[in-house]
């Protein structure tokens, strides 16, 4: 009962984030929006134990990826509210209500059709990964990276890897002459001094 | 559910429970509330004293309620929003680094016994944890919330819609998410040794024997001292506190990510900045110095020493903090992203793979002579590698920068 409860309580939260980042106009807002649907998320994770992936969803997204996002709206300077009224692709809009209804129809479809193949009983069908094995969801999911998918995690490090390293290698081009700052000239030239006041007239 | 670890949870959930629960959320509230008053007081002082002044006297006995005047002082000032701010998120910012340093005491063990009861102690009857939760994701929680606290410190700065707040707030989340990755390094040494992600279990596990019988068994020395350097630079850099406070550096940007903030907003921000400060030296305390284990000398109040000894912990780092502001000079922000990245991280990833090495070869019967040797060999070609190639590409920038200045 009270796994109902927090459920429709979790996907209120993400259902109102995920309206939100569509309807936002403004990009920083959409992204905080972003950040709720992620949290939404994250509390499912919890409810179904999933402690391990929980965490990593709110360090991974909500620390890191969405803080990306979040420099770059910042530095660009998109930070205002975009025009929304005029379209700079022609026939966008009809196409992605289209678009957007047909994959709504592929969604329902195959949860309405194929609804008895979607209840989780492989997962918990038994043998080595089977849920209730007495470990705790971190060890369970560490087993399985590092033996039965280690290839494919390693693959996915390399990549990650290099593509960072591809980033830095294009981004860093020497400097154009006229980027640079002007040097310094090697010897200053005083101003002339104001005339000295002579301090007899005065008097 | 492996949820209910505290054997509080364990026993039938009744209204008792559930009050007991209560009454640990508030006290921690409380405490908390408390305890930066007297930080921010203590910090004071203490700086005062090492610059041959006097600091707070006034009021109450040693200006002890200095920092409650302060706080009343904020509350009554006017509040004001800048015209070109972003109001909703302005006023949004301010809690969302609040929340987090909350969230992150609940998981710090604050007393216990850990000498004959497994670090639980008696309230009413009832068996329990002295932390507010001890959830099985245990350190990464601290870990999520810190790399949450990221967004009050850039959103206050955006939001603010004035230039200094918002220099202020990328150079504070840049540092933030650099430091964030040896921070957590250093901590995965220790997740390492312990076997567990929870709190608790770390406590518990530093209180068990220790090595000849009388050096104590805390991480601080089974992990070998590198990664508790480690984390205590990344974490004073995390909360933005001297030398690495580049972020609300008075001389260059007035206030940093604040500088537009004033009455009961910048209060909030003032108490996470101090709450932050706390939280980190008890991680610190919890994670390598064995947390509110210690010997329990007289037995009839066995649940007063856990808390003195946590406390006892606790001060040397607070005091540490302090101490650092008055003595060390501010990096630049090269120097500040050079030692991040170019030393800590690849340290503390070194330092990993060296207990992993050892973990490993103990498991297997290895000679672990030779487990040392091939690392220390392996961790010096990797070093020369990353120096190498930090000195090409350096030697390169320069020559392409001659070359384009003619």
């Amino acid at each position: 009962m009270s796994e109902v409860i927090v459920f429709f309580f979790a996907a209120a939260i993400i259902l109102v984030g995920a309206v939100g980042v569509v309807v936002a106009r403004n990009p920083v807002h959409s992204a905080l929006f972003l950040v709720q649907t992620l949290f939404g998320v994250a509390i499912i994770f919890l409810i179904q134990d999933a402690n391990f992936l929980a965490a990593v969803q709110i360090m991974v997204y909500a620390g890191a990826i969405v803080i990306l996002f979040l420099f770059v709206i910042m530095l660009l300077g998109v930070d205002s509210a975009e025009e929304l009224d005029v379209d700079p692709i022609a026939g966008q809009r009809p196409l992605a209500v289209v678009l957007g209804a047909a994959l709504l129809g592929v969604g329902l479809t195959v949860v309405l059709v194929a609804a008895k193949g979607i209840t989780g009983a492989r997962a918990t069908a038994g043998g080595e990964h089977a849920l209730d094995n007495g470990l705790s969801d971190v060890e369970r999911i560490g087993r399985v990276l590092f033996t039965e998918y280690v290839f494919a995690f390693e693959a996915t490090a390399a990549l990650l890897t290099i593509a960072v390293i591809g980033a830095v290698v294009l981004t860093r081009r020497a400097a154009a002459a006229d980027m640079l700052p002007d040097r310094e000239p090697a010897s200053f030239e005083l101003p002339p001094l104001a005339p000295a006041i002579d301090e007899e007239e005065e008097h | 559910m492996i949820l209910a670890l505290d054997p509080l949870y364990l026993t039938n959930i009744g209204l008792a429970v559930v009050l007991i629960a209560l009454l640990k959320v508030v006290l921690a509230f409380a405490i908390v509330l408390v305890a930066v008053l007297f930080m921010v007081w203590f910090e004071r002082k203490v700086i005062a004293d090492m610059q041959h002044r006097i600091g707070p006297n006034i009021a109450g006995p040693w200006g002890l309620f200095q920092t409650l005047a302060d706080g009343l002082k904020l509350l009554m000032k006017e509040d004001l929003v800048p015209e070109h701010s972003n109001r909703f998120v302005f006023k949004l910012a301010p809690f969302l680094a609040i929340v987090p340093a909350f969230l992150t005491f609940a998981i710090i063990p604050i007393g216990g016994n850990f000498e004959s009861k497994g670090g639980s102690v008696r309230i009413f009857g009832y068996d329990t944890y002295l932390q507010v939760a001890d959830p099985p994701i245990g350190i990464l929680l601290f870990l999520a919330m810190s790399s949450i606290a990221v967004y009050g410190v850039m959103l206050a700065g955006w939001s603010s819609g004035s230039k200094f707040p918002l220099l202020g707030s990328v150079r504070a989340s840049a540092q933030m998410v650099s430091y964030e990755a040896a921070l957590g390094l250093s901590v995965l040494a220790v997740i390492l040794q312990t076997g567990s992600l929870s709190t608790h279990e770390m406590v518990a596990d530093q209180a068990a024997g220790g090595f000849l019988g009388f050096i104590p068994n805390w991480n601080i020395i089974v992990t070998g001292f590198v990664p508790f350097l480690i984390f205590l630079i990344a974490g004073t850099a995390e909360l933005n506190r001297p030398p690495f406070d580049l972020v609300e550096a008075e001389q260059e940007l007035v206030g940093g990510f604040h500088t537009e903030y004033s009455s009961f907003r910048f209060a909030i921000f003032f108490l996470a900045e101090y709450l932050n400060t706390i939280n980190m030296s008890a991680i610190i305390v919890t994670l390598f110095l064995g947390g509110p284990s210690g010997p329990v000398l007289i037995e009839g109040i066995d649940w007063a020493w856990g808390i003195l000894w946590f406390l006892v912990k606790l001060f040397v780092f607070l005091f540490a903090f302090v101490w650092f502001r008055a003595t060390l000079p501010r990096f630049r922000y090269d120097q500040l992203m050079d030692l991040g990245w170019k030393l800590l991280i690849p340290l503390s990833l070194g330092w990993f793979l060296f207990l992993a090495a050892l973990n490993i070869g103990n498991d297997r019967g290895w000679n672990p002579g030779v487990v040392v040797g091939v690392t220390i060999v392996g961790g010096f070609a990797g070093g020369a590698l990353l120096m190498a190639a930090i000195r090409t590409a350096r030697t390169e920038r320069i020559s392409q920068e001659v070359d384009a200045h003619g």
